[in-house]
């Protein structure tokens, strides 16, 4: 393998000794999504307890294409910055049909953006940093590996969890119970909730090879490739993606009764890999064969038992909506729960994790499902539309948009929903921050780094902003008693309006908007975003 | 042959979508029956002779 697998050390918790005190929050599964909870959680002050029955970071290829917003994210987690250090950033996109190249698209059309459309980077490495990160919490976070959750009983208040580790089973009592234990959750498992969806019949070859020199010709311009009906791979799809230390991932669409097993073994692998690459020297460092769903659960929140990232959803791979859809369920419930754990909010704010996230993970799978549909033709005339399709995209721009193999993840947006107030602006409320670079009296920064995290009211322009207590205000472009900053290259300015008041919520998603704001308007919209208006639990 | 303005955009997937669900179920006579009256409807809607033959020499041109 390329990654040098190091296990985390177990430590006998102490519930095999004696009773713990109930936790606040207990996360179960240390992959990218239950890691970025704990910490997200930690740096708002809340306790939790992070269980994992392995000790290892992910095993071979999974997630690798990291979004935008998802790369916000984790600046405001603290790992922003390694991921970028090491992450390949691509931005350009190669569409083949045959041998023929019909289309490029290029991701980043825009300046003024701290992080870029997408990287790639494997998840080992990204859990990796976040492991590091949660370290850095002693006093908050406690994980757990080899602690191996066997039953969960909610009590209406609490859960209780039965956990096993290398010396016997304890039992732990958490207020809150966030499962994080992927696609094949047992905790899922455990209450019998329904997970049904579409199934994909066609079956999909999963490999990363490790090849020193670069398929694309230009080394240092790494690009994403796409065949429609390659001439190595008649009548299918395929995939070439780069990931860092030279890896490179390739997704081949398989026949629908393609024998898995047989597929996956490594003498038949690499005249399929040899047919792309050409004769450049490989190793293979992970092959795997899939076959993709799109599904979600129909509730994400069950009393205490929260369902978060790819145990409440899972889609097919194409438009990379998986591990960045897990990323904003985080962003979206990290805050929320911490309101209700501080008394600054009441379990119906929890509901809305439900009604925004199931609304995003929505949005992915019909994106997933349209990509994977456009992919795999399933009958003579939708084989008929493509291939027309593809001709009509040499020349033809509305054509070549048609073409689909995966619509990249965009910032889900919460437009219209119950805890937004609702009003006019360029970013209506509901919208996820759209960053823009700044200046201040300590030098260069982002609007992202000054906004996300707490509630931040934002005035572009000639807007006053009044003080509300425990609500951080911060002026562009203008000159106030409260921190200033100038729009660099006037990108905030265009992409915000002026003169516009913006209230975002801690998840950087815009909650209301004001032309004049006052001290009760700004209170009132706090409120709101925090639940006060929702109806009472049934 | 000539480079048409894309008025489709951003809604070209909810069409397509909508467009491949339209035939589902149909025989393949049937999905060609479904297509030429699909065509002669958008005709009459589009009901511009000029734009009409030009998108009829530009679909021609693609053979």
């Amino acid at each position: 393998m390329a990654y040098d697998y190091q296990p985390y050390p177990y430590v006998a918790p102490p519930g095999l000794k004696e009773t713990e005190p109930r936790h606040a929050v207990a996360i179960v599964g240390a992959g990218p999504i239950g890691l970025a909870m704990a910490i997200d959680l930690a740096l708002r002050g809340i306790k939790s307890v992070v269980l994992d029955d392995n000790n290892v970071v992910s095993v071979g290829s999974r997630a690798i294409c990291w979004s935008k917003r998802t790369l916000e994210i984790f600046d405001r987690l603290g790992v922003g910055d390694q991921m970028m250090e090491k992450g390949v950033t691509w931005k350009i996109g190669r569409q083949f049909h045959g041998d023929e190249h019909v289309f490029t698209f290029d991701l980043l059309p825009e300046e003024g953006h701290l992080y870029p459309a997408f990287i790639n980077l494997q998840q080992y490495y990204v859990e990796e940093y976040l492991v590091d990160r949660a370290r850095e919490f002693p006093d908050l976070i406690d994980i757990r590996f080899l602690n191996k959750v066997l039953n969960h009983d909610d009590r209406g208040d609490h859960v209780v969890l039965t956990v096993e580790t290398p010396d016997g089973e304890y039992a732990l009592e958490a207020e809150w119970y966030i499962a994080c234990d992927g696609a094949g959750s047992a905790t899922r498992e455990r209450m019998g909730l329904s997970f049904e969806g579409q199934t994909f019949e066609e079956q999909f070859l999963i490999a990363d090879i490790k090849m020193e020199q670069s398929p694309f010709g230009d080394e240092k311009v790494p690009e994403r490739w796409f065949w429609f009906d390659p001439p190595f791979h008649s009548g299918k799809s395929a995939l070439l993606h780069m990931q860092p230390d030279n890896v490179y991932r390739i997704d081949l669409q398989l026949d629908v009764d393609a024998d898995g097993k047989e597929e996956a073994r490594e003498e038949n692998v690499i005249p399929r890999i040899k047919a792309i690459v050409g004769d450049k020297p490989f190793e293979l460092d992970w092959v795997s064969v899939y076959k993709f769903r799109c599904i979600k659960l129909d509730r994400f929140v069950h009393n205490r038992v929260l369902f978060v990232g790819d145990s409440a959803h899972v889609v097919s791979p194409f438009g990379a909506r998986g591990g960045n859809g897990g990323i904003q369920d985080v962003d979206n419930l990290g805050w929320k729960l911490a309101a209700v754990l501080q008394g600054n909010a009441d379990d119906r704010l929890i509901e809305t994790y439900n009604e925004e996230r199931s609304h995003g993970s929505a949005e992915n799978i019909l994106n997933s499902s349209r990509a994977t549909n456009f992919m795999t033709p399933k009958t003579p005339i939708e084989a008929l539309f493509r291939s027309e399709a593809l001709k009509l995209a040499k020349d033809q721009p509305f054509a070549q948009k048609m073409l689909n193999s995966g619509r990249l993840s965009l910032p889900c947006s919460l437009e219209g929903m119950a805890l937004q107030t609702p009003g006019a602006a360029q970013i209506a409320p509901g919208r996820a921050l759209v960053d823009a670079p700044l200046s201040g009296d300590a030098g260069d920064t982002w609007l992202l780094h000054e906004v996300q995290g707490d509630f931040t009211l934002v005035g572009f322009g000639d807007v006053m902003l009044p003080d509300v207590p425990g609500i951080r205000r911060i002026g562009i472009n203008t000159r106030a008693e409260y921190p200033c900053f100038t729009a660099k290259h006037n990108h905030a300015m265009r992409r915000y309006g002026s003169p516009k008041a913006y209230l975002f919520r801690p998840d950087a998603h815009v909650c209301a908007v004001f032309d004049m704001p006052t001290k009760e308007e700004i209170i009132h919209a706090r409120a709101r975003a925090l639940g006060a208006e929702l109806e009472e639990a049934e | 042959m000539s480079v048409m303005q894309d008025r489709l955009s951003p809604d070209q997937d909810e069409f397509y979508s909508t467009l491949i669900a339209a035939h589902e179920g149909l025989s393949s006579e049937e999905s060609q029956a479904m297509n030429a009256r699909l065509i002669l409807l958008m005709a009459n809607r589009i009901g511009d002779l000029g734009v009409l033959s030009d998108i009829i020499e530009a679909a021609r041109g693609y053979n």
